[in-house]
């Protein structure tokens, strides 16, 4: 699987997605914001965390808008996968390719710590390593995490089974309870906890990992 | 020319930061105060032959997100 990770000046978790994606087995390219293209043969384009370009006018709105990310929205609307965690997930609605946006928390506070997470589907690349159901700890670390859609939006994302994880005790005021999405043709995911995060032994709790091999068996012929 | 855009959250989407202000303004003895809704003012300094409605393509691709928030120009 050939993946590349994006940098935006602001950026703070590429680094550790990079590690997580090339111990998978993963061959990891950094590409940065004014790159207009992404290289060749590119399979999955993982958009870290951070804080890009200083969270100035909303969080991940400046970083939607780059050069690289036009690239990022041609690839998934050819059918690229995209993984897009905390500032990456706040992007990725940003552009568009996920519904809803990310609020300010709804205790107003920066909450980092491991949460309870359920996976709510296993039909997906990402969450095919897990079983529908089931609990796992993972860490977040935002102050705009809340996730928020309209009536209709929400029930389409249940109706269409299209919400990968949802936090087991709500942390920020999400609606659902809603931690993680899929697009519609379940390629991109957006997700606020740090799988890279929980990948490791020295980690404290390697629940994130099983989402990297998912991605791998799904991706490595390809 | 130039325009000042004004951007508030919807109505219905959640202003924790406008609730939180409620509640100081409260602690401070101003009672009365039935809600505070917090938005953003951004102030542009157009070029000649600038037009509203580029203020308006500005706001929808940029400077407010639609899904969350609702936006006003004015021209000054």
């Amino acid at each position: 699987m050939k993946a590349a990770v994006v940098q935006f000046p602001g950026s703070n978790c590429d680094r550790d997605m990079a590690v997580a994606l090339e111990k998978s087995g993963a061959d990891v390219t950094t590409v940065w914001h004014k790159d207009a293209a992404l290289p060749k043969g590119v399979d999955l384009v993982a958009i870290p965390g951070g804080f890009s370009f200083g969270d100035y006018l909303r969080c991940g709105a400046i970083a939607a808008n780059s050069p690289i990310c036009n690239a990022v929205v041609d690839h998934a609307n050819a059918g690229g996968y995209v993984l897009g965690v905390c500032n990456g997930f706040q992007i990725l609605t940003e552009t568009g390719l996920l519904p809803g946006a990310l609020l300010r928390n709804a205790g107003l506070k920066y909450i980092c710590r491991t949460v309870g997470l359920k996976v709510e589907t296993s039909n997906s690349a990402y969450t095919e390593g897990y079983n529908a159901g089931a609990e796992i700890g993972v860490p977040i670390a935002h102050h705009d995490g809340n996730y928020f859609a309209d009536d209709e939006t929400i029930a389409k994302l249940k109706g269409d089974d299209r919400v990968a994880f949802t936090y087991t005790d709500n942390p920020n005021g999400s609606r659902g309870d809603i931690a993680g999405i899929l697009s519609e043709n379940r390629r991109v995911l957006g997700m606020m906890p740090h799988p890279e995060r929980a990948y490791e032994q020295a980690h404290g709790n390697t629940d994130g990992q099983r989402l990297f091999a998912g991605l791998m068996a799904q991706l490595a012929d390809a | 020319m130039k325009a000042r855009v004004h951007v508030m959250l919807k109505d219905g989407v959640l202003d924790p930061q406008g609730a939180a202000v409620k509640h100081a303004l409260g602690a401070l003895g101003f009672d009365g105060v039935d809600g505070v809704r917090q938005g953003k003012v951004i102030e542009l300094d157009l070029a000649d032959g600038a037009t509203e409605a580029q203020v308006g393509e500005m706001c929808e691709k940029l400077l407010a997100n639609t899904v969350i928030e609702s936006y006003r120009i004015e021209v000054l």
